[in-house]
């Protein structure tokens, strides 16, 4: 069809778009900042909304009482696991038999590729405890989940004496229709990922554990509870799971009425909700909390157990109870009440959820930006990509890449046996020696190409490479909006500015500054800074050393694609731009 | 509520116009009886029989007369040629793993059509299946048409009674027989009683607060004599609930009639010729003295059920002796020793099955298969009906056991035929003892047409449950019996042979998520087809308002045509 349109107009809009190349492609890019920037003022972000009928209205009354059952059953479990050194599992066991569950246990054990500083552990065995309520009358088809992951210290105790005393509640109740686990973890996501790969009978991360006992149909829904004290002052919700996936909108709307029925105050990434969206301070505030959450689903980790359940299609958010000096404090009987009420809206359920958003951003609890509304602002930053034969660098790169993936695990043991480092820190260490030889590249690949390359053939390469960053960010800001759109912002700019001519060591410091190590690093100071916590520079490279360990461990341990995804993808893109910049 | 209340078709007519044809000796009997057994896990298993029967050849005989035989029955057998007709409703899942083998073989496959919660999460499985005489020029519709029996029996039990597909015969079935193994989702709406005798009990609000429900009507002949000369028609309609022993008892494992049923008998049904209560006080340890009841039975009853010994307290309500005192019968028991509830008694064989895997284009099913025994084994006959849209790899078909892999004896595979019929898969697998047996088969989700998803189609799919059918070792040899002077409750439990029971388990039913489109967003439509009228049309504007020439090459004149001939006969390349 294109055959039969007018060519002579075609050619002078493409001459207009190549005269003003440059104007363009900086419009495009404030645009999309600016568009960015907008998504927090009232019409863009719109009010959340209950899209499921099944749990239209809050008109349940919550009966839950058991706010002393509760405590007691936290101080024995504090007591016993204190005593054993380890989740006491005959005591689960004995205690959730005790309130009316089938309860069975599963041992899982998992060698971690190298050890985990952050939470010292290496080789982790560990058991975890589920006890299953059979709702009468029903075959078992279909199940709701109530998680408390425990970590190797004794926090989150208050979490499992709630989440027996629901289960003592909820087992002397008629109207349930869907079974209910209630599920303690040990080694927190460990145990969690554990227990969700054999209930699905699949083995994703290379762990070893004992195939379940018990099962209970298809999970619809999990909530995951993490309380350390008697009483709490909010209670605040963590959305973001593995490989920035979000749970559907719903069950967040879901968890804000019974907050708002209850009177409990709710935080999202800690912040307190703004009142007033239509002065200026709300869209700030919100700004502030948008960013926060684009950052974190950024990472692909996941932020609570929550995030591990939604690889397998579950919709799940985990509730922190949060105990600061805040005047006035809500005891277990008000989470309590809190829970039961959205366990029993979430037993309504007709069908899945799916009637709300599954790709949102959250500048409140009760504002959402929907994924019509956001994609422009990363659509104008690639446009600029957009507008702006070489093999041996392209492989060179890509084999850079795979060095990057591949040796900082493996070659752990070699690195110890030649220096004064511990594994982890090998791993660290050797990834940052890789990433860095990487610029060493441009002398390399002109040994190799500079005879047969013509003159012109970085423009060549530069365009190869743009289209690639452009695909690249295009697939990212698919699935993960906030990833896309932090690397977009970074890196388009100086992609499109890289060339063999003019202030060379200027461009080179822009590019070492955007580069993927480098938007990581000011990631966490924004971070921080965001969180009114700011880092020295030491304390920043510290972190900053834990953050890459960490990437690579929940690469190996949950399956998390960050890392794979900058060293394979990012990194070789990054490194064409290099060699286009030192081209000779 | 009451009026929606979705019980029972259970005594359906019970009611006859008795007591004014006494005149002539009654053809017809009726025998009612319960059974009340304690469980392995603590609850209580209360199971009712009604047994009417009726010495008339309903087949040849142009019979109008009925008495205690329901006419709608009745007339159904002779007009169809009936030879049986087994039908079951059941809600919930019988729990073999901690409730012992089912009493009655009833498939439990429940379904949900309220799904919300109390009452309304209502639903019932009908397994069906009939059996009809080879077809004749005289039947009124041909029973190769599938429909017949689902469309008669719905008006009759005022059920809803569907298939997807066609009903399918398992080759291990006897031919002339049609049966449908479980329908899911299949409703009941019936409400009839009379209150008098043993079913004074069935007070709808207590039935439904139980953790299983199971209603049964099974119509057969049986010979009159040993030499079968003529026959008799039974109908047998049974009821089974289990009560949840935490929330009835509070966490205490006694009971009473009054604490599970809110009512006690009064009086015994004055139509019922035999009307007697079982309860089941079999001591598992040598000691007696762990449980008593009361009042005292008078009579007890020994016998082998499920390759155990058990003992059985009778009362009869037709002696006068156990109501009139009080006009009240208010049975109790009560354990004088807790028993450990620590480990129940795990019985021989019990299943598990789920779908493995996640995502929306695979994934496998999985059948667990356990036998305890702890030196025996045994075969089991596993049958499966899958969907035709679980795309069965048939290659993929794995069964271990203990690691080893297990070879089954004999399979039977029947493909699915897409839109038409089911996967059908028969297997006789030898399960060692002590063992798990694992069953996986891989499977694809097909993408249906968009008017072939169910209303709700974002709730998954249902699977129905495996069949398991296996002669279990047993315990304590049984002797054959007379089955007309036993209680009732015998013929539930059929006795092959002395040293082995027979035991049918359903497993769990599935729900499998289809890849399924956003039917929510019509908007997504409209967006869609603008996109597309948008395109289409610009090109098509494009194309038909403007003009075309078609340019001739320029030929020369004709100079240049004539030297070219010349040159072409020169052999020279043309101009």
């Amino acid at each position: 069809m294109g055959l039969l349109s007018d060519p002579v107009r075609r050619r002078a809009l493409a001459r207009l778009v190549l005269r003003l190349n440059a104007p363009l492609c900086v419009l495009s890019y404030v645009a999309g900042i600016a568009w960015f920037l907008a998504l927090v003022f009232p019409p863009l972000t719109q009010r959340t909304y209950m899209s499921e009928n099944a749990m239209g209205s809050t008109m349940v009354e919550e009966q839950f009482a058991g706010g002393d059952r509760a405590r007691a059953f936290a101080r024995d479990f504090a007591a016993h696991r204190k005593k054993s050194g380890a989740l006491p599992v005959a005591w689960l066991e004995r205690t959730m038999r005790s309130v009316g569950l089938e309860v069975y246990t599963q041992s899982f054990s998992r060698k971690l590729p190298f050890p985990d500083e952050t939470h010292e552990r290496y080789m982790v065995s560990g058991t975890n405890v589920y006890g299953i309520l059979r709702a009468p009358r029903a075959a078992s088809t279909e199940s709701l989940v109530l998680t408390v992951p425990c970590g190797s210290d004794s926090t989150n105790s208050q979490a499992v004496g709630l989440l027996l005393a629901l289960a003592a509640h909820f087992r002397g109740q008629i109207y349930w229709a869907k079974d209910i686990v209630f599920l303690v973890t040990e080694h927190d996501l460990l145990g969690t990922e554990a227990w969700l790969e054999a209930y699905h009978d699949v083995n994703v991360t290379g762990m070893q554990s004992s195939p379940l006992q018990g099962r209970a149909g298809a999970i619809q829904a999990a909530v995951a509870l993490e309380l350390s004290s008697d009483v709490v002052t909010s209670l605040d919700v963590a959305v973001e799971g593995l490989n920035g996936q979000l749970p559907n909108l719903d069950l967040l709307n879901l968890f804000q009425t019974f907050c708002q029925k209850g009177g409990l105050l709710c935080t999202l990434q800690g912040k307190l909700q703004p009142e007033d969206w239509t002065s200026l301070d709300g869209p700030l505030q919100g700004l502030q909390t948008l960013l926060l959450m684009v950052l974190r689903q950024a990472s692909g980790r996941p932020h609570g157990s929550h995030g591990l359940f939604l690889r397998y299609r579950v919709e799940a958010l985990t509730l922190r109870g949060i105990n600061s000096f805040r005047q006035y404090k809500y005891d277990l009987v008000a989470v309590g009440k809190a829970l039961e009420g959205m366990f029993r809206k979430l037993n309504h359920l007709l069908e899945r959820l799916h009637q709300s958003f599954f790709l949102y951003l959250l500048p409140g609890l009760s504002r959402f930006v929907s994924i019509g509304l956001y994609m422009p602002a990363v659509g104008f930053l690639l446009l600029g990509v957009g507008l702006a034969s070489l093999v041996a660098p392209l492989l060179i790169s890509q084999a850079m890449g795979l060095a990057l993936y591949v040796l900082p695990v493996l070659g752990q043991h070699v690195a110890t046996q030649h220096f004064p480092v511990a594994e982890a820190e090998a791993v660290v260490l050797t990834l940052l020696a890789i990433y860095a030889a990487g610029l060493a590249l441009p002398h390399n690949t002109h040994r190799v190409v500079s005879t047969q390359a013509p003159d012109r053939g970085w423009m060549a390469l530069k365009l190869v490479a743009l289209i690639y960053l452009a695909l690249q960010l295009g697939c990212i800001a698919l699935t993960n909006f906030s990833l896309g759109f932090l690397l977009a912002t970074t890196m388009v700019p100086t992609a499109a500015l890289a060339k063999p001519h003019g202030p060379r060591t200027l461009y080179a410091a822009l590019l070492v500054l955007t580069s993927p190590a480098a938007t990581l690093l000011g990631s966490l100071f924004l971070w921080r800074e965001l969180q009114e916590a700011p880092l020295s520079l030491a304390e920043g490279w510290q972190l900053f050393l834990a953050a890459l360990a960490q990437g690579v461990l929940e690469h190996h341990t949950y399956g998390a694609l960050l890392f794979p995804l900058l060293s394979l993808g990012l990194y070789p893109c990054w490194l064409l731009f290099w060699n286009v910049l030192f081209w000779k | 509520m009451a009026a929606a209340m979705p019980l029972a078709l259970l005594v359906l007519l019970l009611l006859g116009p008795g007591g004014w044809c006494l005149a002539e000796p009654p053809r017809d009997s009726l025998r009612e009886e319960l059974v009340i057994t304690p469980l392995p896990s603590g609850d209580v298993a209360a199971t009712f029989q009604f047994r009417t029967r009726w010495d008339s050849e309903l087949q040849r005989e142009g019979v109008s007369h009925y008495r205690l035989f329901p006419k709608a029955l009745g007339q159904l057998i002779s007009k169809y040629s009936l030879r049986e007709l087994h039908l079951s409703f059941t809600q919930g899942f019988w729990r073999t793993r901690y409730w012992g083998p089912p009493f009655l073989q009833a498939p439990s496959v429940w379904i949900n059509l309220g799904r919300s919660s109390v009452m309304s999460s209502q639903g019932s499985s009908a397994p069906l299946s009939t059996s009809s005489t080879p077809p004749t020029q005289s039947l009124p519709l041909p029973p190769s048409n599938p429909w017949v029996w689902p469309m008669t029996l719905t008006t009759t039990f005022c059920a809803m009674l569907c298939c997807r597909g066609r009903w399918s015969a398992p080759k291990t079935s006897p031919p002339g027989r049609s049966s449908c193994p479980v329908v899911p989702r299949a409703s009941l709406i019936s409400f009839h009683l009379l209150q008098a005798g043993l079913s004074v009990l069935l007070k709808a609000d207590r039935l439904f607060h139980t953790s299983y429900h199971s209603q049964a009507v099974h119509i057969r002949p049986v010979c009159r004599n040993a030499r079968c000369t003529s026959i008799s028609w039974e109908l047998r309609q049974t009821l089974s609930v289990v009560f949840d022993a935490f929330i009835t008892g509070q966490g205490k494992k006694d009971w009473s009639l009054f604490r599970m049923f809110s009512r006690t008998l009064t009086e015994p049904c004055p139509l019922a010729s035999e009307s007697r209560v079982y309860v089941d006080i079999t001591t598992y340890n040598q000691d007696n003295e762990t449980l008593e009841v009361h009042p005292p039975p008078t009579t007890t009853y020994q016998d082998v059920i499920l390759g155990t010994r058990k003992t059985y307290a009778i009362y009869d309500l037709l002696d006068t002796a156990m109501i009139n005192n009080s006009r009240n019968l208010n049975i109790q028991l009560k354990w004088k020793r807790p028993p450990e509830n620590e480990a129940p008694p795990v019985p021989f064989l019990h299943a598990q099955r789920y779908v493995s895997g996640y995502g929306l284009q695979k994934g496998e099913l999985s059948t667990l298969l356990y036998n305890t025994h702890p030196y025996r084994a045994f075969p089991v006959l596993l049958l499966d009906t899958v969907p035709w849209y679980l795309r069965l790899y048939v290659h993929t078909l794995t069964i271990t056991s203990k690691g080893k892999e297990n070879k089954p004896s004999y399979i039977h595979y029947q493909p699915a035929q897409d839109r038409l019929q089911p996967h059908l898969l028969e297997m006789l697998i030898q399960l060692p003892a002590n063992s798990v047996t694992k069953v996986s088969i891989q499977f694809e989700r097909a993408l249906l047409k968009w008017t072939e998803y169910t209303p709700d189609p974002n709730h998954g799919f249902y699977v129905s449950p495996s069949v398991l059918s296996a002669l279990v070792p047993s315990m304590v040899a049984a002797k054959p019996v007379d089955w007309e002077e036993s209680p009732l409750f015998n013929s539930l439990f059929p006795v092959s042979d002395g040293s082995n029971y027979f035991v049918r388990l359903y497993t769990e039913p599935l729900l499998v998520n289809l890849p399924t489109p956003d039917f929510s967003m019509p908007y997504n439509v409209i967006c869609l087809t603008c996109t597309v009228v948008a395109v289409c049309y610009g090109s098509f504007y494009n194309l038909l308002t403007r003009t075309f020439h078609i340019e001739e090459p320029r030929t020369g004149g004709l100079a240049k045509r004539l030297a070219n001939l010349i040159r072409r006969a020169r052999g020279v390349p043309p101009l």
